[in-house]
């Protein structure tokens, strides 16, 4: 087989997958623009997007021939105040130079020679005009870096593994025989889920004090998973705005189906209730294990993150959500009489009012019922919330480790979890920032006599090492089993 | 080269050859024995009946499992279920426990063997039908379980022999307080565990209902229920699944085919609540996208709802636009008029992010876009109360769902007071059926009040048969009946043909 060959199939095949994309696409629009050429939809917009197509499928066959030869070193990249994130240069450069292709390939591959691990593997690309370009799947390493630099796909995602090549999902004359067999068990942590509770940023930014919304979820959902359910490599990486992702990894884990998927989310699990529910934990007694556990982690990060940054009560309407999660009437209005003379009052004030005006008598209830009140407030502010419906699901698709976050520009870098509290999302590099210290670098361009890889050059350097490592890990696992295996045949 | 005699099997080999024979090897069509209750159903029958029986047990079967299906969609309870169901399963498939020493106790036995096994054939088809057999069955199975003799049942689950590794005293005592805590079990109480991979007990875990260490779930004796039952539905999934390889063998003979088709058509889809003739109302001008505002006022609480956090917040999360979308397409939205309702309401995106990102989902609801299965049905079927009540909860910052399930009692008695429902009896009536889950009944009394005076012309008039007053179960049947109560006399004489709903 002649590589040559091979690397052209690959091109026409995704030619012909974005085109079926694209065919869709555009007899969406025309049927569209018929049936609203009445009614006042924008029809510019309808049909910007089919040019915006043409356009595309004409870029991609440029891009093909300019990078021709993607493995030769490419000049250094021209910098200007003026680039941004999204520039095709800094994205190809961005794949062509930094971008740990070999260690996905192993970490999705678990052993260093191609298995349909890697090969039946779907990957989905956001091309640079937005389109979506699903059930892309690649042999090897090489061939997947070939289509990134190619097609310059703005950020990919990967898939669950399936029973055959996704490319063929096609041809084959049953259905049924193209279905998802395998993929890590995934977790999403985002911060819009925390939006009624946190108090220093709304939207998609972020700051120190509410990323540690999400640290609180890394440290106990990460020692959930690896007490509880005895998964050990699980990699924690960073969104690349304002969350994390979680990839379980062990082989368990990956086989999981639909329905085990969903009891581990439900375990996990803890706020229930849409807006209105009012109180969101409703927790059995005794608190099970991992609740328990749970709170003792959270209690120290309660006080620190949440009472004196995020003063989440500092605002009457705030303070009356606060007292309609207490259970005791006497105790309420005492609270409410209180806070009215100085609605101000600071958050750590108002939650040592609780306990300090329950004691002066104003309790009417028992003081086990106020302890475990305070316990599910203490949960409803602090405990992880997960967008379970990501990790419910065998196919569902998330955002690959280490491509770039096109709006803050930021690499999403995996995050050690013992140390979890040290990670600062404001502090991981750009793509920029990267590629200025490529050219930055003073160094020897070979130690050892091996030839530095440029990722070695610039701040993604622990990122990568740390990502290799757990990798390692990872295959010493499956070549232990394989090695046992073949032991067995030995016996014969 | 060796010419090979396939014919001839290894000697070694010959014992293994026909396994799928093997469990007929000692069949001599005889009857089996059966010392439990509870069967596992694994073994087929193998001897002869007549084709009458054949068709008679199966339909007698059928009517208990469909029985049993209409009471998941009417939210009982399952100690409502299990008094609904003793009548039931007495007339058509009663079994008896061997400490009542039956005449007939084999001959019932044998009529419940065969009667699934029957059923198995005649719903093994499709992936769908397989899903909806086993749901029921396993609901069957578990009633049956529940309501056992505890000696006969303890034999009947020791003879399965599942490989439960026992709890030993040190480790006991190690996690004491964690198994106590998890188990929900009394201080001081001795109690048995036995440890499971956590994969065979996944309901138990998503409760946190067991406590769970490195991969291992410590199920409580008084647990075991669900150990059982999941084992038994995992078993006949898998058959299920051989015996839909082994259909089209069988398509051959002209006696069973027939009926097993009859069957396996008989048994109503579980779509039902919804028919298209809902989104047809005499009277009611086409509706637009900017007629949905006045509309509003006939919706039910889960809708309206929904559509005032639309407009509150210019913004709906995904289920709750799919369930809206959903609802609309059933009052006979079109597509373009339901996009064009959604670009409208989310007054704070643009052209460009509207058409990107949410326009295609709603074509997919209505089936303009997606699969070819998803196209030629037409997108999905506008969601009933039943597949609203049994969906999961909400999370923070959705609004989905049926209010009466969702909102605790303040906010709840808060929307409803802003919908126009003032009288303090029917609030207090609502929050007595909340109280015991009846959402669709707090539902109903609050349609009941809200259109008094109309239901009681009708009645008077008799323009409405009882049917057309039955308890409201879908959405789209309370927006249609409140329409038409509210336009009495508007040229509608109330019902459209007969009956509101399949």
């Amino acid at each position: 087989m002649d590589t040559q060959d091979d690397s052209s199939r690959t091109i026409s095949q995704a030619d012909s997958e974005t085109q079926d994309g694209d065919v869709a696409m555009a007899d969406a629009t025309t049927e569209e623009a018929q049936k609203n050429s009445k009614s006042d939809v924008k029809l510019e917009d309808l049909f910007d997007d089919e040019d915006s197509d043409e356009e595309f499928s004409s870029s991609t066959t440029q891009t093909t021939s300019a990078s021709q030869d993607p493995s030769s070193q490419a000049a250094p990249i021209k910098l200007t105040s003026k680039s941004t994130f999204s520039d095709p240069e800094i994205i190809r450069a961005f794949y062509q130079r930094l971008f740990p292709f070999r260690y996905l390939f192993q970490w999705l591959n678990h052993s260093p020679s191609p298995t349909t691990d890697f090969s039946h593997r779907e990957f989905a690309f956001t091309l640079p005009n937005d389109a979506y370009l699903r059930y892309q799947s690649f042999p090897t390493a090489d061939l997947l870096r070939k289509q990134c630099i190619q097609l310059l796909p703005s950020r990919f995602e990967i898939g669950p593994v399936y029973s055959t090549n996704p490319r063929d999902r096609k041809t084959l004359r049953k259905a049924s025989a193209f279905r998802p067999i395998a993929k890590e068990l995934v977790f999403d942590i985002d911060m819009t889920d925390y939006d009624d509770i946190r108090t220093c940023c709304t939207g998609a930014n972020i700051c120190h004090k509410c990323w540690s919304f999400i640290t609180m979820a890394i440290k106990v959902v990460d020692v959930a998973l690896r007490e509880d359910f005895g998964f050990n490599h699980i990699l924690w990486v960073y969104s690349g705005r304002r969350g994390a992702h979680a990839w379980v990894c062990d082989k368990r884990a990956r086989e999981m189906d639909d329905p085990m998927r969903r009891s581990i989310a439900g375990y996990l699990e803890l706020l229930k209730g849409g807006d209105k529910s009012g109180k969101k934990v409703n927790v059995r007694r005794p608190l099970h294990p991992h609740i328990d556990r749970s709170l003792n982690i959270l209690k120290p990060h309660f006080t620190a993150s949440i009472l004196a940054e995020q003063n989440p009560w500092a605002a009457p309407e705030k303070a009356t959500h606060l007292l309609s999660l207490l259970p005791d009437p006497v105790l309420k209005s005492a609270l409410q009489k209180k806070w009215e003379a100085d609605p101000t009052r600071p958050s750590v004030e108002k939650w040592a009012d609780i306990d300090a005006v329950a004691k002066k008598g104003s309790l009417s209830k028992s003081p086990r019922e106020l302890v475990e009140a305070k316990q599910d407030i203490l949960l409803e502010y602090t405990y992880p919330r997960l967008d379970a419906e990501v990790s419910k699901k065998l196919n569902h698709l998330l955002k690959s480790p280490f491509v770039v976050h096109p709006g803050t520009g930021r690499v999403c870098v995996p995050i050690d979890h013992r140390r979890a509290e040290e990670f600062d999302p404001l502090d991981v590099p750009t793509v920029t920032q990267l590629l200025a210290e490529i050219d930055e670098w003073k160094g020897d361009e070979e130690t050892e006599g091996k030839k530095v890889a440029d990722w070695e050059k610039t701040s993604l350097k622990p990122y990568v090492e740390f990502f290799r490592a757990f990798v390692n890990g990872l295959m010493k696992e499956g070549g232990g089993m394989k090695r046992e295996r073949e032991e067995d045949a030995m016996e014969f | 080269m060796i010419r090979h005699d396939y014919s001839r099997v290894d000697p070694k080999r010959r014992a293994n050859v026909n396994y799928k024979k093997r469990q007929f090897a000692k069949a001599e069509y005889a009857q089996q024995n059966y010392d439990h209750r509870l069967n596992f159903y694994i073994l087929p029958p193998t001897a002869e009946i007549t084709l009458e029986e054949f068709e008679t047990w199966a339909i007698n079967r059928l009517k208990v499992l469909s029985e049993l299906e209409a009471c998941s969609f009417r939210n009982r309870s399952p100690e409502e279920t299990a008094e609904y169901m003793t009548s039931i399963l007495n007339k058509h498939l009663p079994l008896r426990s061997n400490s009542s020493r039956s005449q007939q106790l084999q001959e019932e036995r044998k009529k419940d063997h065969y009667s699934h096994f029957i059923l198995r054939l005649a719903f093994s088809a499709t992936e769908e039908l397989r899903k909806r057999f086993s749901r029921l069955e396993t609901a069957l199975f578990k009633l049956r379980y529940k309501d056992d003799d505890i000696r006969e049942r303890r034999e009947f689950v020791n003879s399965l022999n599942l490989d439960w590794e026992e709890v030993d005293e040190t480790e006991k005592k190690m996690f004491r307080e964690q198994l106590n805590a998890a188990g929900g079990g009394k201080k001081g109480e001795e109690m048995e565990w036995c440890k499971v991979d956590w994969e065979r007990v996944p309901d138990l875990v998503e409760q946190r209902r067991v406590f769970v260490r490195k991969g291992k779930a410590y199920v409580p004796q008084r647990e075991q229920m669900s150990l059982v039952v999941a084992e038994f539905t995992r078993r006949l999934d898998e058959a299920l699944e051989l015996t839909s390889r082994a259909l089209p063998r069988l398509d051959e003979d002209d006696r069973l085919s027939p009926i097993l088709t009859h069957l396996s058509t008989s048994f109503s889809t579980p779509d039902s609540g919804f028919s298209t003739t809902d989104s047809q109302i005499t009277g009611l001008d086409t509706i637009t996208a900017h007629s949905i505002d006045t509309l509003s006022s006939h919706f039910p609480a889960c809708m309206s709802n929904l559509h005032s956090t639309l407009r509150r917040d210019s913004h709906l999360k995904h289920y709750g636009r799919l369930q809206y979308t959903l609802f609309l397409k059933g009052l006979g939205l079109s597509l373009e008029e339901c996009i064009l309702f959604w670009r409208k309401s989310f007054k704070l995106l643009t052209d460009d992010k509207f058409a990107k990102e949410y326009k295609y989902n709603i074509r997919h609801a209505y089936g303009d876009v997606g699969g070819d299965a998803n196209r030629r049905g037409r997108g999905y079927t506008p969601y009933s109360c039943a597949k609203l009540l049994t969906e999961p909860l909400p999370g923070p910052g959705q609004a989905h769902g049926c209010p009466y399930r969702v909102f605790n009692v303040e906010n709840l008695t808060g929307m409803l007071q802003r919908m126009g429902v003032g009288d303090k009896e029917v609030l207090r009536g609502v929050k007595e059926d909340v109280g015991k889950q009846r959402y669709h009944v707090a539902c109903n009394r609050v349609f009941e009040w809200s259109h008094k005076r109309e239901i009681e012309k009708v009645r008077k008039e008799g323009s409405w048969s009882a049917a057309d007053l039955d308890t409201i179960v879908h959405p789209n049947t309370y927006f249609k009946r409140s329409w038409l109560l509210k336009h009495l006399g508007e040229g509608n004489v109330g019902v459209d043909g007969g009956r509101m709903e399949e």
